[in-house]
């Protein structure tokens, strides 16, 4: 029997869940929607973000586990962006963004990525200190506060993205890219810069949700693996490239897999939410996107 | 330049007898690094016939492989099968999988394609974890097999010689199985659609069950191979599912050559051993798989045979 305060705590857990889920989904979609890159490493970014959290904790132990926190903050989102600039330059420039061979090296990646944080890291799942351990009173029961910033956190990142997006020319620039590549070039637009940027972005993005997760859960080297089956979803459902489908779909399977997490168990959401997707591929030939199958 | 059947057929049965011949020379440890192989050469074979032949990249075999392995493990381990019953329900269990997934995933195509198939394999992982009571989850089940009586004789699948031979037998049907459909009507209309589908489809040919056909060809082959190696190894565990073994297939065929009857071997053999001899400096060994997805991307996008084929002059396919 689900009771009122089982069904409250679930609610939360998937609202923190649909925030951070939000976050690393709208990097892949990003980076899909103006490269036409399927980034396969991009759980790993997410995988390093809260590697380099323990890190940042571990380094300031002794110090107050926010300052941390912030270092981690800080320095997640630019090791990450500082790899994909790497990996953009060194690889996926030189193979022209080709579709599938793109495909192919960012799994290169990932296995490179994760086993070289196996190599220096090891096998452990390591916890990580929250930040805060403040409690706000809900109805029947206290809810970590931390997880609260955490929405706080993702929903100003949100914000600040499309702000990026929709106001700075360097946003003018990424969404022309987006529509049309030749053309934007044509008009002067550094595209391969914009690319860079775009992939740098995504990265960063995820590492964020890294940073964010990992006191919630440990860090691990094979931690990549759901957030790249969720957020895949996410772009499925969503619409591939699709930024408002994204969010929208982010919040509808973070929640429901936050839900079902609670109340009956995390692998058992993961399946559900797939075969969600399949039910919807079925019914809607070409999924729900508008711009998807290539 | 066109190669004569007679004369590509000829090639294959050689290598086939090679690889009988050298079972009579090798040191052990190398017997069972290429029974190995044989059996992950014929996932590779089955993965060649949707990727190499029909041009869609898919990046869930490990279902199928995990289908077919479950499907002989499971009913050797909870119904008691004899190996032979147990290999059938193994390919019973892939074709169905194959079917099902076809369905689903043949509904887009392109990058979503990819996307699609590696959720499905992920949860289809996620499965084999979940119904752990039934599947004892990531420690697996180790099974125990009745000896096959043929004829009087009684083989036990656990002695080497039978091990490899069967893996043999198995690797030679499923390549000149290959060799044929590459080479048969149907695989030609499969050529067409990975060159251009809208055209092959003007021309009047029904491709959605071409591409059907070629899931569930390819989705069952790599069944049979989970099938076989759960028997042969005498093993089966939710890693089977894992993202691993839908890595391995994609880079066994573009190492050897997408759409080369003969590149899934020498892409197996070779990522084996490049594989088996990391594995004994560190455990971060699949780190060299990653390598050789970048290295394959950024400059050998022929992979080996499909160079070796443009150096000589002359095609399989």
């Amino acid at each position: 029997m689900i009771t009122a305060p089982a069904l409250l705590l679930a609610l939360m857990e998937g609202a923190v869940g649909a925030a951070v889920l939000a976050l690393t989904a709208l990097g892949l979609s990003l980076v899909f929607g103006v490269m036409r890159v399927i980034n396969i490493a991009h759980g790993e970014f997410v995988m390093l973000g809260a590697i380099i959290a323990w890190w940042c904790s571990a380094e300031l132990l002794g110090a107050h586990p926010v300052l941390g926190f912030l270092f981690a903050l800080l320095v997640a989102p630019l090791l990450v962006g500082l790899v994909a600039l790497a990996a953009d330059w060194l690889v996926l420039r030189r193979i022209n963004y080709d579709p599938e061979r793109t495909i192919l090296a960012t799994m290169g990646l990932l296995y490179i990525i994760q086993q070289s944080v196996l190599l220096l890291y090891g096998p452990d799942a390591r916890p990580v200190e929250p930040p805060f351990y403040f409690r706000v009173q809900l109805p029947w029961f206290g809810y970590s506060g931390y997880k609260l910033i955490v929405i706080a956190l993702a929903l100003a990142l949100l914000g600040a993205t499309w702000l990026v997006l929709s106001k700075s020319r360097i946003g003018l620039y990424m969404r022309a890219t987006r529509l049309d590549a030749e053309t934007a070039q044509a008009f002067g637009v550094p595209v391969r810069r914009i690319y860079a940027i775009v992939f740098a972005l995504g990265a960063m993005l995820a590492a964020v949700s890294g940073v964010l997760i990992a006191p919630m859960r440990q860090a691990h080297y094979l931690m990549g693996t759901d957030p790249l089956l969720l957020s895949f979803i996410v772009v499925i459902v969503g619409g591939l490239g699709n930024l408002r489908g994204t969010l929208l779909a982010a919040l509808l399977i973070g929640l429901g897999d936050g839900m079902i997490s609670v109340l009956f168990s995390p692998t058992l959401a993961k399946m559900i939410a797939t075969l969600l997707v399949a039910l919807v591929l079925i019914v809607r030939p070409g999924g729900l996107t508008r711009e998807g199958a290539s | 330049m066109k190669q004569l059947p007679l004369q590509s057929y000829a090639l294959h049965l050689l290598i086939i007898l090679a690889l009988f011949l050298v079972q009579f020379l090798l040191p052990a440890y190398h017997y069972g690094n290429l029974t190995r192989i044989m059996v992950y050469a014929v996932l590779a074979i089955g993965y060649n016939v949707l990727y190499g032949y029909t041009g869609l990249m898919s990046l869930g075999h490990a279902m199928f492989f995990a289908a077919g392995a479950y499907g002989a493990g499971l009913s050797v381990h909870w119904l008691g099968f004899g190996p032979i019953a147990a290999f059938a329900s193994g390919i019973g269990a892939a074709f169905l999988v194959s079917i099902l997934t076809g369905i689903v995933v043949l509904r887009v195509s392109g990058v979503a394609f990819l996307i699609v198939t590696l959720m499905l394999a992920q949860a289809a992982f996620l499965a084999t974890l979940y119904f752990n009571s039934i599947t004892l989850g990531d420690q697996g089940i180790v099974i125990t097999l009745r000896p096959i009586e043929i004829a009087g004789t009684s083989l036990q699948l656990s002695d080497p010689v039978v091990k490899y031979n069967t893996a043999l037998v198995a690797f030679a049907l499923a390549l000149l199985f290959s060799l044929w459909l590459l080479r048969s009507p149907i695989g030609r209309i499969l050529i067409a659609i990975r060159e251009n589908e809208a055209r092959t489809r003007l021309l009047g040919y029904n491709t959605f069950l071409y591409r059907f056909a070629a899931l569930v060809i390819s989705g069952t082959m790599s069944g049979l191979a989970g099938a076989l190696y759960c028997l042969l190894f005498a093993y089966v565990g939710s890693s089977f599912a894992s993202l691993q073994y839908s890595t391995l297939p994609l880079l066994y065929t573009l190492l050897g050559g997408t759409g080369v009857t003969l590149g899934p071997l020498a892409g197996t053999a070779i990522m084996y051993y490049l594989i088996d001899i990391s594995s004994e400096f560190t455990s971060s060994y699949m780190i060299i798989v990653g390598a050789a997805l970048l290295i394959i991307t950024l400059w050998f996008p022929d992979g080996i045979a499909g160079r070796a084929r443009r150096l000589i002059g002359r095609g399989t396919a």
